[in-house]
């Protein structure tokens, strides 16, 4: 395989599994709000720290205000992450290869960029969003399983699976940062009834909630769920699953060493871990170790293939 | 009932589907009655799904104005298709044949004896002047002796019914990926109407070409590296490249993913290290091959390319220095080469042309310019072309001035009255002008594609079909009438 092609079936995977959880995060943020009392001031700031765009979005906007950030997380062409900017990074990696991957891929690829171009404005009302954003998570889902139903199994369909795994990983890293240091503030008593939403919050911007109570059969509590979400590789994003999967595909690859000691570097450090005994400001520290890891396998794998 | 063929009106010119009022050609009998009993709301749903096919498979040719720089445009498509008798489709073919046969025989020759110039037929001072000559190449001696595998000619018919070879496309001729597409989007929206008729298929070109490129491979071995060559994604033909190489399982390559080593050997970049190179289908031209060799800015070539084909370790299709022969001033003498190589007469006629360089036929052009069609020599695309009869006062000026400074650049034809079919405009049919490009590959042997890509000038009375100039296409359909 091209060195070049597997760089753009790389950027397809990661730009794809991007848009669809930048996706989720949104979905379930609305829905949370909703349930969330008038004075409980969560707001959609938190969605812009998640993916690190802060100054960006202030460069461009007054105030995070749901309209504003999810313009600016969906349809705002000038966000580096924004939905529509990942569908086009995808898109424009798939035309590249589009004699590689199966043409139905390239052709739903294709549609979904477009479809979100001409229907991104229906995503600002809440009436809307839902259709709108599910058509990005199920567009992605069923890119994801053509891919598996009708890819070869050889290097190409590795590359993939390490950009989508290496992506997953580092938003899901993002999701339990940002979403653990906003419900921490001690919250009043009056407001600890909500902290259980909220974590069920975080669960479901990662499809968990589900499969946590499945596997966990535990009411919801934030070590569990610290547990469940990193440590647990019976759960598709999870971190550990992730790396997991990181390394089953470098088995399939040649010239691996360097790319397989950083993953391992990264399974040991979430083996070792302890959720339970984790503090808020250990949990951040862990997390900024564990994006940090993640860019060394990505920097490791650019160094040895592309 | 939308299309009435009552009101539909052919003009002077030759109808490719209707042969007078209310009286379709036998071929495209059955399509006009299906076409007639069609309703505006069944055409407006096949126009739809047409569209829908097309949008959805990404189809798009890339278009370049100064303003905006490049942009995709979905690929411009008529749902009536052209209708082409299979008995006079075999003439035609046997013509196609015999003309890129003397071709690639006259190309050779060039290269190395040129005993057509020692013995007169086309003078020297062609060669000396042509752009698309390129000294580089002399001596070699590709395989097979084909050193334009892949040739598209323009075809065309006036009103009398003759089909004419208006010109060939010897270096990278692009348009074929949007026939085999037509027809996928032709099946999708009318499945009904391939039932019924008996349409010949389109769809063994990607293996054909990929036997033709393996057969040019210098190594014996049983899978040859095969790669097809593109300038990248801003490439007008790009989709045609990506589309080819996944049709043939190739590898598509850009020039920074190969590199030739001291051993004159082509190698590939791969995520397991350098892997050799056997046949590259280049679709980029000569000049931007090789920085060694030729442009020296170009970033879309391969330094040393020409080093490692010469020394036969790779196959270039088509191969340098191919486009010699379809410059507009050799294909005036296209005629003559049939008959020198081929001791035959040419089955297919050219347009008479008229060649600047020689000073009666130049004067004739200039006070004729009004009713003229002129060409560059070495322009392809539609561009820097003048239609006499269409244009102003300034552009014929213009030409005259452009012709005199650099006659050996210019032919003139007169204008045609190019055929016309039936083409969906606001749900009535009317009649556009188009032309034909069907597709020849040379290797040991010579295929024709079947049919070819039919391209129309959507625009009323316009006889441009360029895509990059408001062309749009139809599928083309050769019917084998005796098998009906």
């Amino acid at each position: 395989m091209l060195s070049r092609v597997a760089n753009h079936i790389y950027w397809m995977a990661r730009y794809l599994e991007r848009a669809e959880n930048t996706a989720r995060l949104i979905q379930v943020n609305t829905h949370l709000l909703l349930d969330l009392p008038k004075n409980v001031t969560l707001g959609w700031e938190p969605i812009i720290d998640m993916l690190s765009f802060r100054d960006n979005f202030y460069e461009r906007y007054s105030q995070a205000d749901e309209r504003s950030v999810i313009k600016f997380m969906v349809t705002d062409s000038q966000t580096p992450g924004s939905i529509i900017n990942s569908l086009a990074y995808a898109r424009e990696n798939a035309r590249i290869i589009r004699d590689i991957i199966p043409s139905e891929s390239w052709e739903q690829i294709n549609n979904l960029h477009l479809t979100l171009k001409e229907d991104g404005q229906s995503v600002l009302t809440r009436r809307h969003r839902f259709e709108c954003l599910n058509r990005i998570i199920t567009g992605n889902q069923s890119i994801t399983g053509l891919f598996g139903g009708t890819m070869n199994r050889d290097d190409g369909y590795a590359f993939l699976r390490l950009g989508r795994h290496l992506e997953r990983a580092d938003m899901t890293t993002r999701i339990i940062d940002v979403r653990s240091a906003s419900l921490l503030p001690d919250m009043s008593a009056e407001h600890s009834a909500f902290e259980n939403i909220q974590w069920m919050g975080v669960l479901k911007s990662l499809t968990a909630y589900q499969m946590y109570r499945q596997e966990m059969r535990l009411r919801v509590n934030r070590a569990d769920i610290l547990e469940f979400l990193m440590k647990r590789a019976v759960f598709p994003r999870s971190l550990m699953h992730s790396v997991m999967q990181l390394n089953k595909c470098m088995a399939e690859l040649p010239n691996r060493e360097t790319v397989c000691n950083e993953i391992q570097s990264v399974a040991s450090q979430l083996e070792e871990l302890d959720t339970r005994s984790l503090k808020q400001a250990r949990l951040h520290e862990v997390i900024d170790d564990i994006q940090a890891g993640l860019m060394n396998i990505h920097n490791a794998i650019d160094e040895a293939y592309f | 009932m939308a299309i009435r063929w009552g009101n539909y009106r052919t003009g002077p010119f030759y109808d490719e589907l209707i042969q007078a009022k209310n009286k379709p050609r036998p071929a495209a009998a059955q399509l006009c009655s299906y076409l007639r009993n069609l309703s505006d709301k069944d055409l407006e749903e096949y126009k739809t799904a047409a569209n829908t096919a097309i949008h959805v498979m990404g189809i798009t040719f890339t278009v370049y104005t100064e303003e905006e720089g490049s942009i995709d445009r979905a690929w411009p498509f008529d749902i009536i298709p052209r209708v082409i008798d299979k008995k006079e489709w075999l003439t035609i073919e046997q013509g196609l044949k015999q003309r890129v046969t003397a071709l690639n025989r006259f190309i050779d020759d060039l290269y190395n004896e040129q005993k057509i110039i020692k013995d007169g037929i086309v003078p020297e001072s062609l060669l000396i002047e042509s752009k698309n000559f390129l000294p580089e190449c002399i001596g070699v001696k590709p395989k097979h002796g084909v050193w334009a595998h892949i040739c598209g000619s323009d075809l065309v018919r006036d009103d009398t019914g003759t089909v004419y070879v208006l010109e060939d496309n010897l270096r990278v001729p692009s348009g074929v990926s949007y026939m085999l597409e037509n027809r996928h989007v032709m099946k999708r929206v009318f499945p009904d109407l391939f039932e019924k008729y008996n349409i010949l298929p389109v769809d063994d070109y990607p293996s054909q070409l990929y036997d033709l490129l393996s057969q040019m491979s210098p190594r014996e071995i049983e899978q040859p590296e095969i790669v097809v060559m593109t300038p990248g994604i801003y490439n007008s033909a790009y989709f045609e490249h990506a589309y080819l190489a996944q049709q043939m399982g190739a590898e598509l390559v850009v020039g920074s993913d190969l590199v030739v080593k001291d051993d004159d050997i082509v190698y590939m970049r791969t995520v397991e290290g350098l892997a050799r190179v056997d046949v590259i289908y280049r679709r980029i031209d000569d000049a931007f091959l090789d920085p060694e060799a030729f442009r020296k800015d170009s970033m879309l070539g391969v330094p040393g390319l020409m080093r490692a084909w010469k020394a036969g370790n790779v196959a270039l299709v088509n191969a340098p220095g191919a486009g010699v022969a379809d410059d507009k001033v050799v294909y005036a003498y296209v005629p003559d080469i049939i008959r020198y190589y081929l001791n035959e007469e040419p089955l297919l006629p050219n347009v008479p042309t008229y060649k600047c360089i020689n000073k009666d036929e130049r004067d004739y052009v200039i006070e004729n310019i009004d009713k003229m069609v002129v060409k560059p020599a070495n322009e392809s695309g539609g561009y820097g072309m003048l239609i006499g009869p269409h244009a102003t006062k300034a552009e014929r000026e213009k030409f005259v001035r452009l012709i005199r400074r650099d006659p050996r650049n210019y032919v003139a034809q007169p204008m045609l009255l190019l055929s016309t079919a039936p083409t969906l405009i606001e749900n009535k049919a009317e009649a556009r002008h188009l032309d034909l490009r069907p597709f020849i590959l040379s290797g040991s042997d010579i295929q024709v594609t079947t049919g070819g890509l039919t391209r129309v000038a959507m625009r009323k009375g316009s006889t441009v079909v360029n895509s990059s100039q408001g062309g749009g296409s139809k599928d083309t359909w050769i019917v084998d009438m005796e098998a009906e």
